[in-house]
């Protein structure tokens, strides 16, 4: 187990390598760089006259004159050796302070989206297939098509609807006011929750009825296997096998794409976030990318990716947990 | 046999057992689908003697498994046991229960699965869940039906693993059924079987997937385990040549139906049922070892559309027009253990 564990995290290291040069080049891309946008900035209007000269000045300033690799690698080795992730231009900081707080925030919505697809839909999706063709079953699959069908921008629309008109309570952004700008106290703890609430369920909707209808599935074709049989006819209680035998086995396909819904997780979180006015990262990745502020952008890029770099390597040491044969024949 | 009249008491002195362990009597079974009822099992008399085994062949859809499956309590929710049907156990403490009338998840029931009546299947593979280890599934039947620590039970694990021929059982107890060959897997499979010293041990064509070497070895196996530790074995298989290895006394279904019983000897040696007469003709030569038997003509009917009187009469040699597909035949005795139901000899 110990070597399988070991091997899948330096193979997470290498994709981490690779993913962190195609960041690299994707911020590389746009035409242009900071510096002539700055120049830009700070003499449109006032009538003088910018030469070649004074941008390339401004482009040794900043450190851009140098070639890409060396840019590269003091840009890794800032974020590897000091946490660095170099400076923010437009913001005259640098891309810590900025994304600081957002980045924690969206690590929040994350998870707590994550948490409760997984809560709804593995219960559920395990209920259902055990009481199959029940009412309750029938009620779940009409429900999760609907949960398919509903576009998640329209379902934040109604649920910020409903909570401000029937709760009465603010959803926009993350915290109330008189949170906003408090330092951390259980008080904000529980603000935060509140708040979370409403985005989570709105990202996870599509996301439970897909697993749920996935876990039913693979519950159903298990419970159907002799192994399940036979423990019955050990005189095992019926609980203890469904949970021991079929259920193990029927959460696989979902722990094996957690990090496929963090990605759906990110790429929906703009859209959401702007819905429920959330201070999130995408909507400063974009703005960021208007101004070719790119190394606040590498860095989002490179924190949302390596995310999902680590929670697919997560869910490869929890496969092996939960199915032996995997270790066993791969390593 | 379907005129014998099952009662559905509970008694509580075990007169009604005549000794035996196990009785059924008139087991009829029937199906709920989206095309209606099927009757897969219709009048069947078993009975099951400590220290000696019951063969029951047929061929595919004789209703052989949902028969022992309901001595389980093992049949799906779509399944109804008839309300005539019994099935009398007598438990080890001695007191004889009605199983038809046990909850199939109570408490009771699931205190006789597995530690009064243990199952063995064809698969062995699939038997066991490719997640746990061999010692788990030992050590779980176990722990369910004695007070024992972990440690004592991985301990009688191993003992049972050494006991069924696995070589080298501490290092096996710790493997996935995926580790294993077989015909090891098949003996591991026995062993969980035997975990909990099982009065009644129904094995439901356990050698069919083996070759013939295995085969014998695991018969062998049984044979042995039955004279030492005296449980009744209820031996499923499709196999005549199989049964005249293991068998004492055997029973032969058809279609949900008891066509001939009798002392092994007499279903061998001097059958009297077509049907019994065809399966032995049957038997698997060397050349054709381990198949299924597809030897007797005629297309098996559906269960959906099962042949008036005997069902047997679509592909019986020696049917009568007229008589054969009009009633079931009344039982003929040839000895006290041996039966035919067979128009042939009726009121000879
Ligand atoms: N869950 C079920 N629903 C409907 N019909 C069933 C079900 N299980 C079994 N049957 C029917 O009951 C009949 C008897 O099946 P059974 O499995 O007992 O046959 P068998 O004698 O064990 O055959 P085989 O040798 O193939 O195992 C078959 O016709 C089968 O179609
Ligand atoms: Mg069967």
């Amino acid at each position: 187990m110990i070597r399988f564990i070991v091997q899948r995290f330096l193979g997470m290291l290498v994709t981490m390598f690779f993913v962190s040069v195609m960041v690299f080049i994707i911020m590389e891309l746009p035409p242009g760089d900071y510096a002539e946008r700055y120049a830009f900035r700070k003499f449109s209007g006032t009538g003088v006259t910018v030469t070649e000269a004074d941008v390339n000045n401004i482009r040794v300033k900043l450190g851009l004159d140098r070639p890409a690799y060396e840019r590269y690698f003091s840009w890794i080795w800032g974020i590897v050796t000091k946490g660095d992730f170099g400076p923010a231009f437009a913001f005259e900081t640098s891309v810590n302070n900025v994304i600081g707080q957002r980045l924690w925030l969206t690590l929040a919505i994350l998870f707590s989206t994550l948490i409760v697809t997984y809560l709804v839909s593995i219960p559920i999706g395990i209920y259902a297939a055990v009481h199959r063709h029940s009412i309750a079953d029938y009620s779940l699959t009409v429900l999760s098509y609907l949960g398919l069908a509903l576009p998640n921008f329209l379902l934040a629309l109604i649920l910020l609807y409903i909570s401000v008109t029937v709760l009465d309570s603010s959803v926009g952004g993350l915290f109330s006011q008189e949170f906003e700008g408090a330092p951390w106290s259980w008080a904000k703890f529980v603000d935060l929750l509140k708040h979370l609430i409403v985005p989570a369920v709105v990202l996870a909707w599509s996301a439970t009825a897909f697993q749920l209808q996935t876990v039913r599935a693979t519950m159903l074709d298990e419970l159907n296997k002799l192994s399940v049989t036979a423990a019955r006819a050990r005189g095992i209680p019926e609980w203890k096998v469904l949970l021991k035998y079929p259920a193990r086995l029927a959460i696989n396909p979902v722990v094996s794409t957690v990090s496929f819904d963090a990605n759906r997780i990110f790429s929906e979180l703009p859209i959401v976030a702007l819905v429920l006015g959330l201070p999130e990262l995408g909507e400063l990745l974009i703005k960021s990318y208007i101004d070719l502020d790119m190394f606040v952008a590498g860095a989002i890029l490179l924190m949302l990716t390596f995310m999902i770099v680590f929670m697919n390597f997560l869910s490869d040491i929890a496969l092996a947990f939960l199915d032996p044969r995997i270790k066993l024949e791969g390593g | 046999m379907r005129n014998s009249i099952g009662t559905s008491e509970t008694s509580m002195n075990g007169t009604s057992l005549d000794g035996a362990l196990l009785k059924v009597e008139n087991l009829r079974i029937a199906f709920r689908t989206d095309e209606g009822q099927i009757q897969a099992v219709d009048g069947v008399d078993l009975t099951a003697q400590t220290g000696r085994t019951l063969g029951i062949v047929g061929e595919s859809g004789s209703g052989k498994s949902v028969s022992t499956h309901a001595i389980m309590r093992l049949l799906p929710g779509t399944a109804v046991i008839h309300p005539d049907s019994s099935i009398q156990f007598r438990r080890k403490d001695g007191t004889v229960v009605e199983i038809t009338q046990l909850a199939p998840t109570g408490r009771e029931m699931r205190a006789i699965r597995g530690g009064e009546i243990a199952m063995i299947f064809q698969e062995p593979m699939a038997t066991f869940s490719p997640v746990y280890t061999i010692g788990n599934h030992i050590m779980e039947a176990i722990l369910a039906h004695e007070e024992v620590s972990k440690q004592e039970a991985r301990e009688r694990a191993i003992h049972l693993l050494d006991r069924v021929g696995i070589a080298n059982p501490s290092r096996r107890v710790d493997q996935y059924p995926f580790e294993l060959s077989g015909g090891m897997r098949q003996r591991a499979m026995i062993a969980v079987a035997l975990s909990a010293n099982p009065s009644l041990l129904i094995a439901d064509e356990p050698t069919t997937a083996l070759d013939v070497t295995i085969q014998a070895q695991i018969l062998a196996l049984m044979r042995e385990l039955q004279e030492e530790m005296g449980m009744a074995i209820l031996f499923i298989t499709h196999d005549l040549g199989v049964i005249s290895q293991i068998a004492h006394d055997v029973v032969v279904m058809y279609l949900g139906q008891i066509m001939e019983r009798g002392t092994v000897r007499e279903v061998i040696k001097e059958a009297k049922h077509p049907y019994t007469q065809n399966l032995l003709q049957a038997i698997p030569r060397l050349e054709s070892l381990g198949q299924r038997l597809h030897a007797i003509g005629g297309r098996i009917p559906s269960p959906m559309e099962r042949p008036p009187g005997c069902p047997f009469h679509t592909r019986c040699p020696q049917a009568m027009p007229g008589v054969c597909d009009k009633a079931f035949p009344e039982t003929t005795h040839f000895s006290p253990t041996h039966e035919v139901n067979c128009f042939l000899y009726e009121g000879s």
